[in-house]
């Protein structure tokens, strides 16, 4: 059995990539405790690790198995390879704010040395977290015991030099910076800079710059708060430095335009080099045109030639080099364009959906409701809607895409827009940065898809 | 009833006109059945008041002087509490100690590392 290629509407780079499910993360039960929503995914710059935060202020590192030469048929599996509270609630009395635990972002420095270090932030601090390997101990010390206890000194009648011995692997995560009070506003964005020396952390009205290494002073490159408040309308919703270069970063806003800029015109970037924004039809104005047109998420390809913008109902790919519309268009779902008031009063018009690149820039992916994920082959045009559901969970069987009837009759295995369930989201996506893996975060799961090998 | 392009159309019949007639496009007609249940909403939906909410996020607000009248009236009774809408800010909602998030006392262990 398997689903057959010719049927498939596929999206895959050349030869149609055939996902299977590989793994899934969690608790089985429907009961979903607020803090084990999965708030962010991210894979590190090799892959083999793969990182997520949640609501309750926890990260969760995966680290791949060695491939194991005699099962040529999957790559190695994600098990679990360290754990540990990176933020706590915290409430400031001062502003009588309640600040959540909550993990918005992790974003994972390069490796430079045996150890691993990655940023993770809350809405108001950034810490820089050391996660290091412990496999050897050293024992035989003269005057303690193995279990700590110290001898008594007149027991001891010979001198030994103490030597390490292997021990179990333990991993040890250890908060190295914590970057904190330089931010009003909820962060959204965290994103590290090519020179792997600084990085940028932007809330809602300012972005700032660090350095890794100083936690006392952050510089603020953009603030578009207004004079007086009653005049504000539009807020940034993401950022991201460049891949390459080492002086551009882009942020987005809620009012779908975003904006590149280049450190060294000024210290401070409040005037943009460059302005994205595709022209609106005025004739389709609404009042839900604004909501929807807010971006949710910006990412650069790896090549740095493009950007990818998440709004409501679409994926768009812009051109650095050309300011005035996005060179290509995806329609994520847009059978949900008639069902916007019903999607306002349960708020889900303001939920916000993640975006990503594979490896190789040539199929972006995001994700839909119903626990639907979307990709986007650039090169075929095709696309293809999967669910991650523990009901496929049976590895190297071949993913079944899915269809939204959104009018009209429903043909069989096709599943009407009113019976989505929108209460399955799936907001946060990351794709392996070499291979066909990806991570797909429903409310409280983590699963990992892999391409069918041979 | 056949709707024709430009007509006014009650709440009630947008559902044909959806089907019917694909000149309204859905999104106007969205907004209309909106502004039918909800005749007082502003007029700029990304204006101020909007925005204004979403950066006073975890705002809490505390009177010490409201606080401690409240306690005193219910001297011999429980004190006020949030009560079930814990994000309301304004008005009989009096956040107490009891409501502050507490520091948790014990690591639980997320459940993907299970």
């Amino acid at each position: 059995m398997g689903w057959k290629m010719r049927k498939q509407t596929g999206a895959g780079g050349g030869n149609d990539i055939q996902w299977c499910f590989s793994q899934v993360k969690g608790a089985v039960d429907d009961d979903v405790a607020e803090a084990d929503i999965i708030s962010t995914v991210e894979f590190n710059h090799s892959g083999e690790l793969l990182a997520t935060g949640d609501k309750g202020g926890r990260v969760v590192i995966f680290q791949q198995e060695q491939e194991n030469k005699t099962q040529s048929h999957s790559r190695g599996e994600y098990n679990v390879y360290s754990t540990f509270q990176s933020h706590e609630p915290e409430f400031d009395y001062l502003k009588s704010l309640e600040i959540e635990e909550k993990i918005n972002k992790i974003r994972w420095l390069p490796q430079k040395n045996a150890a691993q270090f990655l940023l993770s932030t809350n809405d108001k601090t950034i810490k820089l977290w050391k996660i290091s390997e412990r496999d050897k101990r050293p024992e035989g010390y003269n005057l303690k015991e193995e279990d700590g206890r110290y001898r008594d000194p007149t027991t001891v009648t010979t001198l030994r030099v103490p030597v390490f011995r292997p021990m179990d692997l333990m991993v040890e995560a250890s908060p190295r910076r914590i970057f904190a009070n330089a931010h009003t506003y909820h962060i959204n964005s965290i994103s590290i800079n090519s020179d792997y020396e600084t990085y940028l952390s932007a809330d809602d009205l300012r972005i700032n710059l660090w350095h890794l290494e100083i936690t006392d002073r952050s510089f603020n490159i953009v603030d578009i708060k207004p004079a007086n408040m009653e005049e504000l309308t539009e807020v940034i919703t993401a950022a991201e430095f460049h891949p390459n270069s080492c002086s551009t970063f882009v942020y987005s806003s809620s009012k779908g335009t975003i904006r590149l800029c280049d450190m060294r015109a000024s210290a401070l970037c409040d005037r943009h080099s460059k302005l994205f924004e595709e022209p609106e039809d005025p004739s389709n104005r609404s009042f839900f045109s604004e909501i929807i047109s807010s971006i949710s998420d910006v990412k650069f390809s790896h090549s740095g030639r493009y950007m990818m913008t998440r709004d409501y109902l679409s994926v768009k790919i812009w051109d650095l080099n050309m300011e005035n519309r996005p060179v290509e268009t995806y329609q994520v779902h847009e059978y949900l364009r008639s069902k916007l008031c019903s999607l306002y009063e349960n708020d889900c018009i303001f939920d916000k959906f993640e975006c990503c690149w594979n490896g190789s820039d040539s199929i972006v992916m995001t994700g839909s409701y119903n626990n639907f994920f979307r990709m986007f082959d650039r090169n075929s045009k095709r696309d293809i809607t999967l669910e991650a559901s523990r009901e496929n969970n049976k590895p190297r069987t071949v993913l079944k895409p899915r269809k939204v009837c959104a009018s009209g009759k429903r043909k069989k295995d096709e599943i009407s827009v009113d019976s989505l369930d929108f209460n399955k989201k799936i907001l946060h996506t990351a794709w392996h940065p070499k291979e066909n893996i990806i991570a797909v975060a429903t409310t409280n799961n983590l699963y990992i898809f892999q391409d069918k090998m041979n | 009833p056949k709707c024709f392009p430009g007509a006014q159309n009650p709440a009630e019949d947008l559902e044909d006109t959806q089907e019917k007639d694909k000149s309204i496009p859905p999104e106007r007609a969205e907004e209309a059945k909106l502004k039918a249940k909800y005749p007082n909403l502003g007029q700029k939906p990304g204006g101020s008041d909007f925005l204004m909410k979403r950066l006073q996020k975890g705002q809490k607000y505390f009177d010490s002087g409201d606080y401690n009248m409240a306690k005193a009236k219910m001297k011999n009774k429980q004190l006020p509490s949030a009560g079930p809408d814990k994000n309301l800010v304004t008005g009989d909602h009096i956040p107490t100690p009891q409501d502050l998030p507490q520091r948790k006392s014990s690591l639980v262990t997320s459940k993907l590392a299970g």
